[in-house]
């Protein structure tokens, strides 16, 4: 039997690779000191889903929400085997907390065809591991989240071991299920040459129009438009263009989206400062060394 | 959602698995005593299993003044879809103002199918709770007495304050290891309140086959002195000066996440962000440069040694005794130093 799978990912902030300050002074974050990359972990469910299809067949397709620059994580993932991607964007998708990003993923997961949808087990930004588990709610599916490994697939059958902190649990579910996947699940592929030759073009109307609109600075709107339009045909038929979606389109609810659809709120922002403390100096020389030991045991640090 | 109010309890979830509670809610109650004396809210415990109500007693000597009980068969083992509903139930029932859940394993895979059902907030591993006032800028409206969710965000870099305001429970996940242990106080009392679960076969969409628990191979949140071990130390060899050291003070051998990645020592030893939070009252740093993400596991330690060849490295910016030298000569003078000095003593 082949699969539908449907692989959310997200284009995160480089948090561990930190290049400078990352406060502003304003107290925003400094988005430039931290260069963007395609979340770790979604990496791995995007590897899941892959290895489903080569296994068993069907189709993968991949969803993310962010911004217009987030197409670079879609062409990732077509370079990797992903037969379709789909980019969610809109305005009003901004400042959506994971609540309201679980709900526009909804509506988007609702369009597609879908036996298995796989997440990242969390995103290297925010941490939560909130979005995987409210989506599922939200399509009223079952989720295993931290699948280290999917044991079988048969027919409507699955089963998978999670990792569950302090050791694994081996469970069975019927599908359609929703996963989330962890690190440890396997190694994702690098992109392979065919496919990148051919995705490297893959654009969205969006990225068209920027292109066009920087290449023909004096062409009026209707030429331009005319231009647009013609490219998308052209990449289209090539099976090129990157779909992108908004909120009309998905027909979602606005009280549900962005800001207003987001209970939680931010009070407030600090930079973490490590505060400098009272420290000592230690010579490495062993008197140095027998003095420190010395003050720890008089002040009953060590017995 | 539940209407905001003033009258709901606090409320935590305390984990339980094969009948054994979960150490992570049981180290949030004291902060959950706190947040609901601030408020003169009443504190509540949600108790799901099946014959479980031995552990009610417990749960009331740590500070729990009711403890909501639902035991049934098909609540035997934890499962998602089945603990959802029984919680779901709950906070319609009593709306509470406040819940609050370990952020462990369980505990991240449940408390979002809640919020998301109840189209609440959640707030994921939080280290800090606080009740504060929030004053909404544009308005100058002023919420009082709200849950002040502290968390780390953008990798450790940043700690964020998340509050709800308008649509309630105000739920947060908190941290393993960020509160200390509370004593139990047999004087302490409290009700248990038995409530029924609405589960059928329906509400378990899985079937759990095995599962294998196990201790954690060291108990670094126990540990009164720690000596850990980074990247550069070097070698799986050489990380046997963590072990030594350690074992002469008594103490338990930890390590950063690189030191973890490298195949020095298991996972289990890991303090950091991504692993075990400790505040011993020793904090030996060997090798460890002090990543935002590890010093976000040791920073409270009571005194903190750090022993590494580069004196820039931002581990000395947190740390009491700074030794820059060469870890192989440093750490056998101090086990050296310790030998002679108990001697003596």
């Amino acid at each position: 039997m082949a699969y539908h799978c449907v692989v959310l990912v997200k284009q995160v902030p480089d948090t561990q690779r930190i290049t400078g300050q990352v406060m502003n002074d304003d107290g925003t974050v400094n988005r430039a000191a931290l260069p963007a990359i395609f979340n770790p972990e979604d990496l791995n469910a995007l590897e899941l889903a892959l290895e489903i299809k080569d296994r068993f067949g069907g189709r993968v397709t991949v969803v993310t929400m962010g911004l217009p620059g987030a197409t670079r994580v879609l062409r990732e993932s077509l370079y990797r085997g992903a037969d379709e991607a789909i980019l969610v964007t809109d305005r009003r998708c901004a400042a959506s907390d994971t609540l309201a990003t679980s709900y526009i993923l909804s509506c988007a997961v609702k369009k597609l065809d879908h036996d298995i949808v796989l997440c990242g087990r969390q995103a290297i930004d925010g941490d939560t591991a909130q979005v995987g588990p409210q989506l599922a709610e939200k399509l009223d599916l079952p989720q295993i989240t931290y699948i280290e490994a999917l044991e079988t697939l048969s027919g409507e059958e699955i089963t998978a071991r999670r990792n569950v902190g302090n050791g694994w649990q081996r469970v069975k579910g019927k599908l359609p299920v929703l996963l989330t996947v962890v690190g440890d699940a396997n190694a994702p592929r690098v992109a392979a040459a065919k496919q990148l030759m051919k995705y490297k073009k893959a654009r969205t109307r969006l990225e068209i129009a920027d292109e066009i609109r920087a290449m023909n600075p004096d062409a009026v709107e209707a030429e331009m438009a005319e231009l647009i339009e013609t490219r998308c045909e052209a990449l289209e038929a090539k099976g090129l263009l990157i779909k992108h979606w908004d909120l009309d389109y998905l027909e979602a609810d606005l009280a549900w989206c962005g800001r207003n659809g987001s209970p939680t709120k931010v009070h407030r922002i600090q930079s973490v400062v490590l505060a400098a403390k009272e420290s000592k100096d230690v010579e490495p020389t062993e008197e140095g060394i027998a003095g420190m030991i010395g003050e720890l045991i008089q002040d009953k640090i060590i017995a | 959602m539940i209407d905001v109010n003033r009258e709901g309890e606090v409320w935590v979830f305390a984990e339980q698995h094969g009948g054994t509670l979960e150490e992570t809610p049981i180290e949030l109650m004291s902060k959950a005593r706190h947040l609901a004396d601030t408020l003169g809210a009443k504190l509540g415990v949600l108790l799901l299993g099946d014959a479980v109500k031995d552990l009610s007693q417990r749960l009331i000597q740590f500070g729990a003044d009711k403890v909501y009980l639902v035991e049934h068969p098909l609540l035997e083992a934890f499962q998602t879809n089945s603990y959802a509903k029984v919680i779901l139930d709950l906070i319609h029932k009593h709306k509470p103002q406040i819940v609050l859940y370990g952020a462990t394993v369980s505990g991240r895979d449940l408390a979002p199918r809640i919020a998301s059902a109840a189209k609440a907030g959640l707030t994921a591993d939080c280290t800090d709770l606080q009740i504060g006032n929030h004053e909404i800028a544009k308005t100058k409206e002023v919420h009082e007495n709200l849950l002040f969710q502290i968390r780390p965000a953008f990798g450790g870099n940043i700690i964020a304050t998340i509050i709800n305001y308008d649509r309630w429970p105000q739920m947060a996940t908190v941290r393993e290891g960020v509160m200390p242990m509370p004593e139990p106080n047999v004087n302490h009392h409290g009700v248990i309140v038995t409530e029924t679960a609405a589960v059928g076969q329906d509400d378990l969409p899985l079937e759990i086959l095995e599962e294998h628990r196990r201790a954690k191979k060291v108990d670094l949140k126990a540990a009164r002195l720690i000596v850990a071990g980074g990247a550069g130390v070097g070698s799986k060899e050489n990380f046997k000066l963590i072990w030594d050291l350690a074992n002469c003070l008594g103490g338990a051998p930890a390590a950063t996440r690189p030191a973890v990645d490298l195949g020095f020592i298991d996972h289990d030893h890991q303090v950091g962000q991504t692993g075990t939070t400790v505040r011993p009252s020793l904090y030996i740093a060997v090798g460890i440069s002090g990543a935002i993400q590890h010093q976000a596991g040791m920073a409270q330690s009571q005194k903190i040694v750090a022993i590494n060849n580069d004196p820039d490295a931002p581990i000395f910016n947190v740390a009491h005794y700074k030794i820059v030298g060469d870890l192989n000569e440093v750490v056998p003078r101090m086990i050296k130093a310790i030998k002679e000095k108990s001697i003596k003593d």
